[in-house]
């Protein structure tokens, strides 16, 4: 069954933006991000124009991430104090961002630092999470207890920097100052590469500031409904990219696939699951890292700026 | 003696047909007017046409030849190559296209080899590799624009967006003939024009343009017209959907 699609002006199959909605929901659910990372580029491979896929999934990341924050809500999985706060240094980040990006394309770079940020943010973030995973399997094979993720009065030296803030769900106890930097940086790359930053967020959260994986979830999602929603409002005005069409057929499926991605998720063990997300992340930058060095089938590629009438 | 010849040379010039005169084209399109609605999936336009000779043109000895050129509302189109730089390949040089039309077919009823000449072909722009290759499509680097047109070429035909049919105009009789245009589903919405070119022994005789233009109609024209004039409502419209629809689901899902 085919439909229009009246802002990309083609048509395309629904059963498959469906079935797209949904699998990437599910790992969305699963994981606690966004999943923009892997549903621009399948969108863009069916022919939709790159401007309209951006974004027009940025519907379908505030629909599947509301439905995981309030069911993080419900389960008292959610730090809202946590999330505020890393939404205020979020969107402040993201117009920095997106005035960047701006500064890449006038400079006729943009594809390149796109693609190489891709490869450094998504290679050192999943070997950094598939390094800590594989060493905890190991250790718990041979018997071994792993260490606790955290003692008591073992912090890191940059949480007891001025301003420290009480942050009782995710058992934080910390300076606001490195977490408003982090989260600038997270919306500042987020704008510049099009993507909500979910998948930083979640191991920074983990790992930086050791805030519980149920509760890292919830948080992250809340945070993301935020700024994606500022983000979609923003390319409706701006670029007029939003297709409402396709962003409905996206949502409906993609809140179905959240729904079972979070519900697996959840009987998910907390080594297990980190393992998973850095086989996701080390995949995808092994995907950009080798479009970038295999010698291209075709060389030549066409944009177009923009349309006459 | 000088001023009598010229005399007789305008004389007998006056008394030769003009060639490019004795025919006429007709042409008619089966639609002037392509609706675009929800189920549309590509579509195609029937073109007729007659040649009418005037009453003191005496037939050829040759056949007549047609050739319909359809360009689409033009782009700006920028084709990059990607060359190694080390281990990397990355974007490096480009050719810009101010004003390529985002769809060209061009059918025929014969080759267009068979029809005219090579150095014709350029001149006259009758052919899709003419109007590709023809020193006003974009900047002329001296030889190494022609890579980037042929690239050009390449990427639109994969799309279906660029065609040449060298068996596509039918002649029903000698003088009246009939052509089937394509347009698939990614050719966009605007003005289309339909140049129609009459030859006989590699000479233009006759040259017509119409045109039709494709226009999206009823939710998509309003979505259209929404996305435009009213942008802060459609974003927030979308957003309102997107926030419902979440919601809705975490309601369903909760009690199970």
């Amino acid at each position: 069954m085919q439909i229009y699609l009246p802002i990309a002006e083609m048509p395309v199959s629904v059963l498959l933006i469906l079935g797209m909605g949904a699998a990437v929901g599910f790992i969305s659910g699963l994981f606690g991000i966004g999943g923009g990372f892997l549903m621009t580029p399948l969108l863009i491979f069916l022919g939709i124009p790159p401007a309209v896929a951006v974004a027009t999934q940025s519907a379908q990341i505030v629909a599947s991430s509301t439905t995981s924050a309030l069911g993080a809500l419900r389960r008292k999985a959610l730090d809202l104090k946590l999330g505020a706060i890393l939404i205020s240094g979020g969107l402040v980040g993201s117009g920095l961002g997106v005035w960047s990006f701006a500064a890449a394309r006038r400079a006729g770079q943009l594809d390149l630092v796109i693609v190489i940020s891709y490869v450094t943010l998504f290679t050192v973030v999943g070997s950094l999470m598939m390094r800590e995973s594989v060493r905890e399997f190991w250790v718990k094979r041979k018997g071994g207890t792993v260490r606790a993720r955290r003692r008591g009065g073992d912090h890191a030296p940059y949480l007891g920097w001025p301003l420290r803030m009480r942050f009782p769900r995710s058992k934080l106890y910390a300076s606001v100052l490195p977490i408003i930097g982090f989260s600038l940086f997270v919306g500042f790359a987020g704008a510049l590469l099009g993507i909500g930053g979910g998948f930083i967020m979640v191991p920074a959260l983990l790992y930086i500031f050791r805030v519980p994986t149920a509760v890292v979830v919830g948080t992250s999602q809340f945070q993301i409904v935020c700024t994606t929603l500022v983000t979609l409002v923003l390319h409706a005005v701006a670029n007029q990219a939003v297709d409402i069409v396709l962003a409905t057929l996206l949502i409906v499926g993609g809140v179905f696939g959240a729904q079972f991605g979070a519900r697996a998720g959840r009987n998910l063990r907390a080594e297990l699951f980190r393992f998973l997300l850095a086989i996701l992340l080390l995949a995808v930058g092994l995907r950009f890292a080798l479009e970038l060095v295999i010698r291209p089938n075709e060389p030549f590629s066409i944009t177009t700026e923009e349309v006459r009438s | 003696m000088r001023a009598l010849a010229t005399l007789v040379v305008v004389v007998l010039l006056g008394l030769v047909p003009n060639p490019a005169d004795a025919e006429s084209l007709v042409t008619s399109l089966s639609a002037s007017r392509v609706l675009i609605g929800s189920n549309y999936t590509g579509t195609s336009i029937a073109l007729f046409g007659a040649i009418e000779r005037d009453s003191q043109t005496v037939s050829r000895a040759t056949p007549y030849d047609v050739v319909v050129t359809v360009r689409g509302p033009r782009q700006y189109i920028v084709v990059r190559e990607k060359e190694p730089l080390g281990p990397l390949w990355l974007n490096r040089e480009q050719q810009k296209f101010p004003g390529a039309p985002s769809y060209l077919s061009v059918l025929t009823s014969r080759p267009v080899a068979e029809i005219t000449s090579d150095q014709l072909r350029m001149r006259q722009k009758v052919g899709l590799q003419s109007i590709i290759h023809a020193v006003d499509f974009t900047n002329d680097r001296s030889g190494a624009d022609r890579p980037f047109r042929d690239a050009l070429f390449r990427l639109k035909s994969r799309e279906g967006l660029y065609l040449e049919e060298e068996r596509g105009v039918a002649f029903l009789t000698p003088t009246i003939f009939r052509a089937s245009i394509p347009l698939p589903a990614t050719a966009p919405p605007g003005a289309y024009d339909v140049e129609v070119t009459l030859l006989a022994d590699t000479v233009i005789l006759s040259r017509t343009v119409t045109h039709f233009e494709m226009v999206k109609t009823g939710f998509e024209q309003q979505v259209g017209l929404a996305a435009r004039d009213w942008a802060w409502v459609y974003g927030a419209m979308t957003a309102i959907i997107a926030l419902f629809c979440g919601w809705t689901a975490s309601v369903i899902f909760r009690r199970d």
